[in-house]
């Protein structure tokens, strides 16, 4: 038996394992100073495919296109027409409660942006349309103390917030639809915040309450250690084209 | 740990239920020979030890993965920060079984074996390439060509892996344009990866017998001969007894 190794005869050759263990750290390397132009090539390659794909298969591929569904809860209860309410409150002169009819009747902004996730998946040119929020809260009336907004899901856990000015754009919605259809639960119908010009985790899915507050309360990713403030290619370390 | 009691070579099988009948049928035919001596030690308590905790870990990992990735388990599961601890801690954990392994002199010695290639693994190869399945044209050592390949694509892989993953986990460790990269290698990667680890497990699935060998650490001698033929199994007990008697304390 071979002394050192104490793998007899079967130890010896080419050391093949190690050279392709180093191989594998290379073409690692190589890949990640590559990706830049090869993403851009994949993803060029694979939206075409996914575009005449009736299997759904490109999808499940990396990049493969679209959005990603993403809960922090490990269940989120449906809500229809039916069940569904939306609350204004906090600091305003008239709290209230608006069912899904209420919204449809009040008038409608439609936007057609990119969407950027802070994870990198970005989708162009989606439309998304619905309630300005600035509507809901000059109806609602907010008071001179008032410095921001805070949203609450009910999926029970995430939570959002805004200052009163990025609250007052024009380019932030209450969605209660996407890409001309009516808002699908896995989206976070029927009704979600649309933050067009940050990044994605801002528009908070299932909404369910908006209060008005005296100051910024950290939303539930923000308490993570996401940045608060989420301009597209601004924030989070990231440099994105911006969305709006 | 103590010296697992299939040493004491003679000891009837325990595992025939779980292969169903077949498995006990060839049980008997063994307790008919003299002496038991049929069977032959692969595998070091800690070399399984080392797989076992492996598999827990990588399993667990790529499970999480599955969660945080396919938009059917997404639905499904949810619980976002659960899982993405879930995930990097067991990505992060999982070389480290073979790591704290390079403490054992028979783990040590089936890298060596797995390492090296010799023009039997060549031969091996080719006729896999070819699709030949004849017994001549596959000559293999304690561990097959495919085997050599496959524990070292994996070894790299887990590795590319861990340094991709802590460049995204650490986003401030380097600038946003590593960290895409970055996210582009572990996607396509893990793609890569899933699908030779379904094939180990499929090759596992096929062979009882080598299965039975990783978890009782023997195989049948005749299994020995047929699939590893130029595996000369008295040395492997030979590194067993040395790390045995380490163990108790008069060895190493």
């Amino acid at each position: 038996m071979d002394p050192n190794t104490g793998a007899g005869p079967d130890g010896h050759g080419t050391p093949v394992g190690r050279r392709l263990v180093l191989g594998m750290l290379g073409l690692g390397a190589g890949a990640m100073a590559a990706a830049p132009w090869l993403q851009d090539r994949l993803e060029t390659a694979l939206g075409a495919v996914a575009d005449k794909d009736p299997t759904g298969v490109t999808g499940l591929l990396p990049n493969g296109g679209g959005f990603r569904y993403y809960s922090v809860t490990s269940s989120v209860p449906p809500k229809d027409a039916g069940s569904y309410r939306l609350t204004v409150g906090g600091l305003v002169d008239r709290p209230g409660a608006y069912r899904l009819a209420d919204l449809r009747a009040l008038p409608q902004t439609r936007l057609v942006r990119d969407v950027q996730c802070v994870t990198g998946w970005r989708v162009p040119e989606t439309p998304f349309e619905g309630v300005r929020l600035s509507t809901l809260l000059d109806a609602a009336g907010v008071r001179r103390e008032a410095r921001a907004v805070r949203f609450t899901c009910f999926d029970g856990a995430y939570s959002e917030s805004l200052t009163l000015d990025q609250a007052r754009r024009p380019d932030v919605l209450v969605a209660l639809k996407l890409r001309d259809e009516p808002l699908g639960h896995s989206h976070g119908g029927p009704v979600r915040l649309y933050v067009a010009p940050m990044y994605f985790y801002k528009s908070a899915k299932w909404l369910s309450g908006i209060t008005v507050t005296d100051e910024v309360r950290p939303g539930y990713w923000e308490e993570r250690g996401y940045d608060v403030d989420a301009w597209v290619g601004r924030s989070n370390g990231r440099d994105d084209d911006p969305t709006a | 740990m103590t010296p697992p009691p299939e040493r004491t070579a003679a000891r009837p099988p325990r595992d025939g239920e779980r292969d169903g009948g077949r498995a006990a049928e060839r049980d008997e035919e063994r307790a008919g020979q003299p002496g038991g001596g049929s069977r032959v030690l692969r595998f070091s308590p800690a070399e399984r030890w080392i797989h076992r905790t492996t598999a827990l870990l990588l399993g667990a990992c790529v499970l999480s993965a599955a969660c945080l990735y396919l938009p059917a388990l997404a639905e499904l599961v949810g619980r976002r920060a659960l899982v993405v601890t879930v995930h990097e801690w067991t990505g992060i954990l999982t070389p480290l079984p073979a790591l704290l392994g390079l403490a054992s002199r028979a783990f040590r010695a089936d890298l060596t074996r797995l390492n090296r290639f010799g023009p039997h693994d060549r031969r091996w190869l080719r006729a896999a390439l070819r699709r030949d399945h004849r017994r001549q044209e596959r000559p293999a050592g304690k561990f097959n060509a495919g085997q050599k390949l496959y524990a070292g694509y994996l070894a790299g892989a887990v590795l590319v892996m861990a340094g991709t993953g802590l460049l995204m986990w650490f986003t401030g460790l380097a600038p946003l344009v590593w960290r895409t990269s970055a996210t582009f290698v572990h996607d396509w990667l893990a793609l890569a990866i899933g699908i030779v680890l379904l094939g180990h497990i499929g090759k596992a699935l096929a062979d009882p017998e080598a299965r039975r060998g990783m978890r009782t650490g023997r195989v049948e001698r005749a299994w020995a001969a047929r699939e590893h033929p130029l595996w000369r199994t008295d040395e492997s007990t030979g590194d067993a007894a040395e790390e045995d008697a380490g163990k108790t304390g008069d060895g190493h």
